[in-house]
C-alpha cells in the first residue's frame, strides 16, 4: 500500500469521541477554535429563536386586516429587531461559528492564528448583542427599521434611548466581526498544511478568506455612520439632520455601501457550504473550482459599487441610476455561473439525498428564483415600482433564508457529526427539511403577489382591500410551520447530543481534512498530515488508484 | 391589462403613460425570468432522476472542469443582462424626464398625512389628490420631516419624498377614477396609516373642483355651528390648522377649509362623517396613537359643537 496513506484511515474503528462535558468556567475562558466555534454556532441559535419568535409575533399581528394584537410602537420595535437580530446576531455569529470550527480542521492547522483575540471577537458580538436587547429594558428598542433611515432615527424623532443602543451594541459587535475577519485572513494564509497552496483550500475556507477582507473593509462606513449618528443623537452635532444643515441622504449612502457588501458576507460563506455539500454528496469533484473561487472575488469587488440599486427611489437622477444598474447587473453574472456550476457537479454524479443535500436542491431551486428577482430590482423602472413594498420583503428573504439560511442549515446537518460526534436522527431531520421549505414557500412565495397589488412593506396593519387579508393570512400560516420546523430542529439536537448514533470519524465519505481530523486527539487537531497534493486530500488516499494529482495541474 | 377582476388595484393595470412603459419592460423580464426559472428547475429536477445513487453504481467520472461549458456559462448570463440593461436605460429616460418650469401640484410628506398644493391656482388640500386626465404633470415632493414615499401602483414609479430635496415625477393619468396608494418608506409609528387617494377627473371635473376649494370657507351656518368656530378659534386649534377666511392660518396639521368635501379621515384609515370626527377629536391617541394632534379634553358638548363646525366646512 502507498506509504503516503496515513494509518489512521487504515483502521477506521478506533474513534474515541472528546469529552466536551466541562465545567462552564472552561468554556467561558477557552481560546479553543472548537469551543468558541461552538460558542459562536449557540449565539446564533439562542438569537434565531429570539429573532424567528419577533417573525412570529409580526406575521401574528398581520394575519388580519386592521389587527390590533400589537400596538404601532411595538410592532415597529420587533420588525427592526428582527431584522437587526438576524443580520448581526444569527447569521453572521453562525458563519464565525462554522468558520472557527472548520477553517482549521479543513486547512490542517492547530487552532487559529490568535486564539486569544478569537475568544475576544466572540465576547464582544456577545456583549454587543446583549447591549441591543438591553434596549427593551431601557425604555424600548430601536424603532426606525434594521436601515435606520435619518432623519427618523434623529432624537427629535425617535427620543428613546432604543437607537442609541442599536449604534452601540452593533459598534461593538462589529469590533467582534472585524477581529474574526483578521483572525481568518492570517489563519487561511499562514496555517495551511505543508502542500495545500491558497487555491487548493477547500472552497468553504476559500468564502470565509474572501468574506473576511469583505468584512473588513464594509464595516469601516457602518462604524462611521454609528458613530455620527450618536454624534447627533448625543451631542446634537447635524451630520443627518436636514433641518440643519445636515443630509438625509448621507446617511443611506453610508449605511449601503455598508449593507449591501454586508449582504455577500452573509451569502459567501453559504455558496461555501454548499459547493462542499455538493461535491461531497455528488460524488464528484466540485464543477470548475477556478470559476466559484474566482467569480467570488468578482462578487466581493463589485459589492462595493451597486448600493445605490437601494436608492433607486431616492431621486438622485437617470445618470446615477443607470450606472448602479449596470453595477448590479453584472455582479448577476459571477452568481449566476455559480449556479450553472452547482447544477453541473451534479451532472454525471451519483447523487445521495441526504439531508445537506437536500437543502442544496431546494436552494438551487429558490436562490434562482430569488437571483431573478434580484434581477429584476436592477431593472430600475421594475425597482421604481416594486420596491419597499412586500415583493422587495419577498426577495430578500428568498435570498437570505433560501440562500443563506439554507445553507447554514446544510453545513449544521453535514458537519454537526463531526462537531458532537454523534449523528442527527435521520426521520426527524428530514420532517425539519420538508417542514421548513414547505413552510418557508408558503410564508414569502405569496408576498410577491401582496407587493404586486401594493401592499408598502414595514406597515404594523393594512386596511382590509380585496386579497390582503387572504394572502397575509397565507403567508402567517407558512410562518407557523416554520416556527414548528425550528422547534423540531432544536429538539433533534438535543436529542442527538444525548442518545444520537455515533457518527465515527467520516460519516458522509468525505474529501476534504475536516472528515481527517482526529477527533479523540482534544484541543489538538492534528498530529501529522501527510503532504497535500490535491484539492480532495481525502479522496487521494482513498483512492490511491486514481487521485486527483494525477488527473489535474496546481 | 385590465383591473384583475377582484383586485382593487395592481401594478399590472397600467393607468398612466408611465406605468404601461412601465409595465412592458416587466412583462418582457417576467417571460424571460419565468423560462429561465422553469429550465433551471426542470434540469435539476432531471439531474436528480437520472443521477441518483444506486446500489452498485460505479463511483462517477471524476469531472471538475469543460472549458467549453465554462464559456458557455459565462456568456449566457452575460448577454442576457446585456439585453436587459439596454432596455433598462431606455426605459428610464423615457418615464423619468427632465423637469420643466412650475410644477402642477407640489405634495409635502408629513408624518402622517400628505399636504397638496396646486401652485397655479394656490388650491391647498390634504390626502385626497384631485388630478386631470390626459395630461403629463408634473408631481413635486417635498417632506415637512422624515423621508416619506408617494407610490400610486397603476400609476406606475414611486418617489422617496427626502427632506432638503424637490423631487419630481411626472404622471400622465389614462383614464378618469379613482385611484389608491400609499407612503411605501417606514416614516415612523403611524407609516401604515398614511394612505393616498386620487381622483382622476376630466378636466372640466377638475377645473370646478379646484373653483370650490378656492373658495374661502363657510361661514358657520347655525348657532351651534358659530360655537364650534369660537371654540376652535379659542383652543388654539388654528396653532396647526388653517381654516381660508379666518385667524387659523397654520400648516403644520392639514388645511380644513374644505375638509368635510373629502371622503375619507386620518390619510385614508376611516370614512369621512361625524361619528368618526366626533371620536378624532374626543381623543385623538385613541383612534391614531402616536399622531401629532394632542388630546384636549373637550367636554362632550364642546366635541359636538367642533363636528357640527367641521361638517359644514364643504
Amino acid at each position: 500500500m502507498d506509504e503516503s496513506i496515513p494509518s489512521i484511515l487504515k483502521n477506521p474503528g478506533a474513534v474515541k469521541i472528546l469529552n466536551r462535558d466541562q465545567k462552564l468556567l472552561k468554556w467561558i475562558s477557552s481560546v479553543d477554535h472548537k469551543q468558541i466555534g461552538i460558542m459562536y454556532l449557540l449565539l446564533a441559535l439562542v438569537f434565531l429563536v429570539i429573532g424567528g419568535g419577533e417573525a412570529i409575533l409580526m406575521r401574528t399581528q398581520l394575519a388580519i386586516p386592521n389587527n390590533h394584537f400589537l400596538s404601532p410602537e411595538a410592532y415597529n420595535q420587533i420588525f427592526t429587531m428582527h431584522g437587526t437580530t438576524m443580520v448581526f446576531l444569527v447569521a453572521m455569529p453562525a458563519i464565525f461559528g462554522f468558520g472557527n470550527y472548520m477553517v482549521p480542521l479543513m486547512i490542517g492547522a492547530n487552532d487559529m492564528a490568535f486564539p486569544r483575540l478569537n475568544a475576544f471577537s466572540f465576547w464582544m458580538t456577545l456583549f454587543g448583542g446583549g447591549l441591543l436587547y438591553f434596549s427593551f429594558l431601557a425604555g424600548g428598542g430601536p424603532d426606525a427599521g434594521w436601515f435606520n433611515y435619518a432623519p427618523l432615527n434623529e432624537y427629535n424623532y425617535s427620543s428613546r434611548q432604543g437607537i442609541d443602543y442599536f449604534a452601540i451594541g452593533l459598534l461593538v459587535a462589529g469590533i467582534g466581526s472585524v477581529g474574526g475577519a483578521i483572525n481568518f485572513i492570517v489563519t487561511i494564509y499562514y496555517y495551511r498544511a505543508k502542500g495545500m497552496k491558497l487555491h487548493m483550500v477547500p472552497l468553504f475556507v476559500w468564502m470565509i478568506f474572501v468574506d473576511s477582507f469583505l468584512i473588513l473593509a464594509t464595516f469601516p462606513p457602518l462604524n462611521a455612520a454609528l458613530a455620527m449618528i450618536e454624534m447627533d443623537r448625543l451631542f446634537h452635532a447635524h451630520f443627518f439632520n436636514s433641518q440643519s444643515g445636515g443630509s438625509a441622504l448621507l446617511w443611506q449612502h453610508l449605511f449601503w455601501l455598508f449593507g449591501h457588501p454586508e449582504v455577500y458576507v452573509a451569502m459567501l460563506p453559504a455558496f461555501g457550504i454548499f459547493s462542499e455539500v455538493f461535491q461531497t454528496f455528488s460524488r464528484k469533484p466540485i464543477f470548475s473550482y477556478a470559476i466559484i473561487a474566482s467569480s467570488s472575488v468578482a462578487i466581493a469587488l463589485l459589492a462595493f459599487g451597486v448600493w445605490v440599486h437601494h436608492m433607486f427611489t431616492a431621486g438622485l437622477g437617470n445618470t446615477v441610476n443607470s450606472f448602479f444598474a449596470a453595477s448590479s447587473m453584472l455582479i448577476a453574472i459571477p452568481t449566476g455561473i455559480k449556479v450553472f456550476s452547482w447544477v453541473a457537479t451534479m451532472y454525471g454524479g451519483s447523487i445521495r439525498f441526504s439531508v445537506p443535500m437536500m437543502f442544496g436542491i431546494a436552494f438551487l431551486i429558490q436562490f434562482t428564483f430569488g437571483g431573478l428577482t434580484g434581477v429584476a430590482f436592477a431593472i430600475v423602472p421594475i425597482d421604481w415600482q416594486l420596491t419597499d413594498t412586500y415583493f422587495v420583503v419577498a426577495h430578500f428573504h428568498y435570498m437570505f433564508i433560501g440562500g443563506a439560511v439554507f445553507g447554514l442549515m446544510a453545513g449544521l446537518f453535514y458537519w454537526y457529526p463531526k462537531i458532537t460526534g454523534k449523528m442527527l436522527d435521520e426521520k426527524l431531520s428530514k420532517w425539519v427539511f420538508w417542514l421548513f421549505t414547505i413552510g418557508f414557500n408558503t410564508t414569502f412565495l405569496i408576498q410577491h403577489a401582496l407587493g404586486l397589488i401594493g401592499l408598502p412593506r414595514r406597515v404594523w396593519t393594512y386596511p382590509d382591500l380585496p386579497g390582503y387579508g387572504s394572502m397575509n393570512f397565507i403567508s402567517t400560516i407558512g410562518a407557523y410551520m416554520m416556527g414548528v420546523a425550528a422547534l423540531i430542529l432544536v429538539w433533534a439536537i438535543m436529542k442527538a447530543r444525548k442518545n444520537g448514533v455515533a457518527a465515527g470519524r467520516d460519516p458522509w465519505d468525505g474529501v476534504t481534512l475536516e472528515w481527517y481530523a482526529d477527533p479523540s486527539s482534544g484541543e489538538k487537531n492534528f498530529d501529522k498530515i501527510p503532504l497535500i497534493k490535491s484539492r480532495r486530500p481525502m479522496w487521494d488516499w482513498k483512492h490511491p488508484d486514481d487521485p486527483d494529482w494525477k488527473r489535474e495541474t496546481y | 391589462m385590465p383591473r384583475i377582476g377582484f383586485l382593487l388595484q395592481s401594478v399590472l393595470h397600467s393607468a398612466s403613460v408611465q406605468s404601461k412603459e412601465i409595465n412592458h419592460l416587466f412583462a418582457t423580464f417576467t417571460i424571460a425570468a419565468v423560462l429561465l426559472l422553469l429550465s433551471v428547475s426542470v434540469f435539476i429536477v432531471y439531474i436528480c432522476i437520472r443521477f441518483r445513487e444506486k446500489p452498485g453504481n460505479p463511483l462517477p467520472k471524476q469531472i471538475s472542469k469543460n472549458n467549453r461549458i465554462e464559456l458557455l456559462m459565462f456568456l449566457f448570463p452575460t448577454l442576457t443582462i446585456g439585453i436587459f440593461l439596454f432596455l433598462t436605460i431606455r426605459t428610464i429616460h423615457h418615464v423619468q424626464q427632465p423637469a420643466k418650469g412650475q410644477p402642477d401640484v407640489i405634495i409635502t410628506g408629513h408624518q402622517w398625512w400628505w399636504e397638496v398644493y396646486y401652485p397655479a391656482t394656490g388650491v391647498r388640500a390634504a390626502n385626497e389628490i384631485h388630478l386631470p386626465v390626459n395630461k403629463n404633470l408634473m408631481l413635486e415632493f417635498h417632506s415637512a420631516d422624515v423621508v416619506h414615499d408617494w407610490w400610486v401602483p397603476e400609476f406606475g414609479n414611486k418617489m422617496d419624498v427626502v427632506p432638503g430635496r424637490n423631487n419630481y415625477i411626472w404622471v400622465n393619468i389614462l383614464k378618469a377614477g379613482d385611484y389608491i396608494g400609499a407612503c411605501s418608506e417606514f416614516c415612523g409609528a403611524e407609516h401604515a396609516w398614511m394612505r393616498i387617494k386620487v381622483f382622476a377627473e376630466t378636466d372640466s371635473a377638475f377645473q370646478s373642483w379646484q373653483e370650490a376649494n378656492k373658495k374661502i370657507a363657510n361661514m358657520p351656518g347655525d348657532e351651534l355651528a358659530m360655537r364650534g368656530m369660537l371654540l376652535f378659534q379659542s383652543a388654539s386649534c388654528g396653532s396647526c390648522h388653517r381654516i381660508s377666511g379666518t385667524f387659523s392660518n397654520a400648516f403644520i396639521g392639514p388645511d380644513l377649509s374644505h375638509v368635510f368635501s373629502r371622503s375619507t379621515l386620518l390619510s385614508g384609515m376611516m370614512p369621512m362623517n361625524e361619528e368618526n370626527l366626533q371620536s378624532w377629536i374626543s381623543d385623538p391617541q385613541a383612534v391614531k396613537p402616536d399622531a401629532k394632534m394632542p388630546n384636549f379634553i373637550f367636554s362632550k358638548d364642546s366635541v359636538a359643537a367642533i363636528v357640527h363646525y367641521l361638517t359644514q366646512l364643504k
